[in-house]
C-alpha cells in the first residue's frame, strides 16, 4: 500500500551556477539549472522525471539527495529539512538515500573487487562486524541476480547489464528508503534493459523503496512510474498520475514530447508535431513561459508571465496559461 | 527455397546487393567473426532497418559496405554489388570515388566526425571538391544551399560557424549535408539519432525521409530502437552475433515475427500506452560475446525453443513465407 505522506519534498528549489568571472570576479551570467521547483514524492511510489538534455533533471535529483547545495529553497526528507542538518546528521541520513548512475562502468572503481564496491557503504557507515558485512554483501549479490563468485571479480569482467546490477547492489547495501535512479537503464540494450527494469520493480515491491526515476525515454518512464513530472528548462511544466500524463497531456511541450516518441507499430505511423528550433540555453532562459518561443499556442501573456504550476482534477498539475489543468481557470478568465 | 534475403523479382536488379559478406578480426584471444555471412538486397528509394543489440555487427556490416573496416579487421569473403559493380574488387582509388557518390555514411556522434578547426561551410565545400571539379566559390555556394536543404536556419551565417557553435541536432544536419553533397545512391545512417533528444530525433528522421523522397536514395538505417524502425523502415533485417537471423517487410517483422530472438526483442520492449506493472519479458542471459559463441545457432543458449539439434548445425537464413526469411530450424 502506498502511504500518502511525502517521503521526499522540495519547496521552491533553485539552483543557479555562475558563468565566467573567475574566482574573484563577478559572475557575468547565471545558468538557471533548477528554477523554483516544488515537488513531493510519496513513500513507496515511483516518480518519473522526464525531460531533454540540459533541462535540469539530473541537477534536481542530486539536490534531492543534497549531493548539491541549492541556491534557494528547501529539501525535506521524512519531514526534516536536509539543509538544517549538521554534517554528522547528514552523513547518517545518507544511509536512507542512494543514487544509481547511468554509466555503471564510470561509477565503479576499476581497482576494487565487486565485494569491496558493494560493501564500501557498509564499511563507511560501520554497519555490523566484518563477517556480518561479508554475509550482507553475499546476500545483496544474490538479491540483484549476480553469481555467488561475483564478489571476487573486478568490474571490467562484467557486461553492462551486470555492472548495473553491481551499482544497484551497492545502492541497496546500506538499506536506503529512497533511491534516485539517474538514467539507470539508458545505456543498456533493450533485452538487458528489460532485465534491470524488472529487477528494480521487484526490489521496490520487496523492500518498499521510494524511487525517483530520471530518464529521457518516455516509454521506459511510462512503464515504471506511478506519477510523472515533465521538466523543461529548469521548471516542472506538468506533473500527475501516469495515466493522466500519457492519455490526457495538457502542456504543449508534453504533447510534443509524446508525439515525438517513435511507436513500435508500423501501422501507426503518425503525423508528428515538430517544434523547430533547439532547446534554448538555460543561461538566459526566455522571459515568461520558457517554452513560448517554440510553442504554437503562445499568447501575449506567455511572453510576459511565467505560468505557475497549478493542480487541477485528479492531481494533474500544469504550468500553462493556455492549457491549464482541468478545473483550473484560464489566464484570460 | 533458396537461401539468402527475400528474393527480388528477376527483372529488376537491386540497387545494392550484398552476398555472404564476411569480416573477421584476428585477435590474440581468437578470431571474431564480426560479420558472418551477411546477405542483403536493397531497392532504390527503400529504407532497410538493420536492427540489433550492441556488438551484433551492425556497424561492422556498414563499414564493410564502405570498405572502411578498421584494422585488424579484414573483409575475407562475399560481394557488395552496387548497381552490379562489386565494390570489394575495386582498386582503392576507385573505391574512394564510390564513397560519397555511391555510398555515403553518417554516424551517431557528429562531433567526432567534424573537424573542430574548420568552419562547417568549408568542410562541406571540401567534400564537394573532392568529388567534383568545381571552383571554390561554386563549392561554397553549394554548401550554403545544402545547409538550407537540411533545414539549418540562416545558412549563409551558419556556414561560417565552427562545429562547436552548433547544437547536437544541428551538427547531425551538417553531417547529413556532407553525406548528401555528392548525391549518393545509398545513404548508410548508423544510429543517426541515438545521441539526440527525442524532439530533435523526430526532426532528423523527418529530414532523412524528405531527402530520401526528393533524391530517391536508398537508406540503410542502423538502429537498436524498434520504434524508429517501425516508423521509418520499409523492410527490416534483424542481426544477432554477426548474422542476419530474420529479414522481412516491416509489417511482417512486427506482426508475424518468426525468429525467437525477434519475438523476444519485441516483447522485451516497453510500449507507449501499454499495460503498466506487467513485467517485461526480458531475454535471459547476456548480449553475446563474439569470442565465446555457442556452436550452431548463436542464440540457442538464450532461446526458449532450443533443442539439441540447434547446437549441431548453423541454421541457414531461408525463406519461410513469401518475402520472409528466418534463420531458425524451429520455424
Amino acid at each position: 500500500m502506498m502511504n500518502l505522506a511525502p517521503l521526499v519534498e522540495v519547496r521552491d528549489l533553485h539552483k543557479r551556477y555562475p558563468l565566467g568571472g573567475g574566482l574573484f570576479g563577478r559572475a557575468r551570467a547565471w545558468v538557471h539549472a533548477v528554477e523554483g521547483v516544488s515537488l513531493a514524492i510519496r513513500a513507496g511510489e515511483t516518480l518519473g522525471l522526464v525531460g531533454e538534455s540540459g533541462c535540469g533533471k539530473s541537477t534536481l535529483g542530486r539536490l534531492m539527495l543534497r549531493l548539491l547545495e541549492p541556491t534557494a529553497g528547501d529539501v525535506r526528507f521524512d519531514g526534516r529539512s536536509l539543509l538544517a542538518l549538521s554534517p554528522r546528521e547528514l552523513r547518517a541520513m545518507r544511509r536512507q538515500m542512494q543514487i544509481i548512475f547511468q554509466d555503471p562502468y564510470g561509477s565503479l572503481n576499476p581497482r576494487m573487487r565487486v565485494a569491496g564496491i558493494v560493501g564500501e557503504g557498509l564499511a563507511i557507515h560501520r554497519v555490523g562486524t566484518r563477517r556480518e558485512r561479508r554475509a550482507r554483501v553475499a546476500e545483496l549479490l544474490e538479491l540483484v541476480g549476480l553469481p555467488p563468485d561475483a564478489g571476487k571479480r573486478y568490474p571490467h569482467e562484467f557486461s553492462g547489464g551486470q555492472r548495473q546490477r553491481i551499482g544497484i547492489a551497492r545502492a541497496l547495501a546500506v538499506g536506503p528508503r529512497f533511491i534516485v535512479a539517474d538514467e539507470a537503464v539508458s545505456a543498456l540494450d533493450v533485452s538487458i534493459q528489460a532485465q534491470i527494469l524488472n529487477l528494480l520493480q521487484d526490489l521496490q515491491r520487496r523492500l518498499g523503496l521510494t524511487l525517483l526515476f530520471i530518464a529521457h525515454d518516455l516509454r521506459v518512464v511510462e512503464h515504471v512510474s506511478d506519477r510523472v513530472a515533465i521538466m523543461y528548462l529548469g521548471r516542472i511544466v506538468e506533473c500527475g498520475p501516469r495515466e493522466e500524463i500519457y492519455r490526457n497531456p495538457r502542456h504543449p511541450y508534453t504533447r510534443t514530447l509524446l508525439s515525438a516518441v517513435p511507436v513500435p507499430d508500423p501501422r501507426r505511423r503518425k503525423q508528428r508535431m515538430t517544434l523547430g528550433g533547439d532547446v534554448p540555453s538555460p543561461v538566459s532562459p526566455p522571459p515568461g513561459c520558457a517554452f513560448h518561443p517554440r510553442c504554437g499556442h503562445a499568447l501575449e501573456v506567455c511572453r510576459r508571465e511565467t505560468p505557475p504550476l497549478e493542480t487541477g482534477r485528479g492531481g494533474h498539475a500544469v504550468a500553462c496559461h493556455v492549457f491549464p489543468a482541468e478545473g483550473v481557470s484560464t489566464a484570460d478568465g | 527455397m533458396t537461401a539468402g534475403a527475400p528474393v527480388e523479382p528477376a527483372a529488376a536488379r537491386p540497387l545494392l546487393e550484398v552476398g555472404d559478406l564476411r569480416t573477421v578480426f584476428a585477435l590474440e584471444e581468437g578470431v571474431v567473426r564480426a560479420v558472418d555471412g551477411v546477405s542483403l538486397a536493397l531497392e532504390r528509394g527503400r529504407v532497410l532497418g538493420l536492427v540489433g543489440e550492441s556488438g551484433c555487427g551492425k556497424t561492422m556490416t556498414a563499414l564493410s559496405l564502405m570498405r572502411l573496416v578498421p584494422p585488424p579487421g579484414r573483409i575475407v569473403g562475399g560481394h557488395v554489388r552496387l548497381e552490379g559493380c562489386d565494390l570489394l574488387r575495386l582498386p582503392e582509388r576507385e573505391m574512394r570515388a564510390v564513397r560519397g557518390a555511391g555510398l555515403a555514411m553518417i554516424f551517431q556522434e557528429p562531433m567526432t566526425s567534424l573537424n573542430p578547426v574548420f568552419t562547417v561551410g568549408s568542410q562541406i565545400a571540401e567534400a564537394i571538391r573532392l568529388h567534383r571539379r568545381v571552383g571554390r566559390r561554386a563549392a561554397w555556394s553549394r554548401a550554403v544551399e545544402l545547409l538550407d536543404e537540411v533545414g539549418i536556419p540562416e545558412p549563409e551565417r551558419r556556414a561560417r560557424d565552427y562545429p562547436h557553435r552548433l547544437s547536437g541536432g544541428m551538427r547531425q544536419r551538417v553531417m547529413i549535408a556532407i553525406a548528401i553533397s555528392c548525391e549518393p545512391r545509398v545513404l548508410i545512417a548508423d544510429e543517426p539519432t541515438t545521441a539526440l533528444d527525442v524532439t530533435i530525433q523526430a526532426e532528423i528522421l523527418d529530414l532523412l525521409r524528405t531527402l530520401r523522397e526528393r533524391h530517391g536514395m536508398a537508406v540503410v538505417l542502423i538502429t537498436h530502437d524498434l520504434g524508429v524502425v517501425a516508423e521509418q523502415a520499409d523492410e527490416v533485417a534483424i542481426m544477432y552475433a554477426g548474422r542476419i537471423v530474420e529479414h522481412a517487410s516491416v509489417l511482417d517483422i512486427f506482426e508475424r515475427p518468426l525468429h525467437p530472438y525477434t519475438q523476444a526483442l519485441l516483447r522485451s520492449m516497453p510500449g507507449l500506452g501499454g499495460e503498466r506493472r506487467s513485467r517485461l519479458e526480458a531475454i535471459p542471459g547476456q548480449v553475446p560475446d563474439l569470442l565465446h559463441l555457442p556452436s550452431g545457432c548463436h542464440f540457442r543458449d538464450r532461446c526458449p525453443k532450443a533443442i539439441d539439434r540447434c547446437a549441431a548445425e548453423d541454421p541457414p537464413l531461408e525463406e519461410k513465407a513469401r518475402g520472409h526469411a528466418a534463420a531458425c530450424i524451429r520455424v
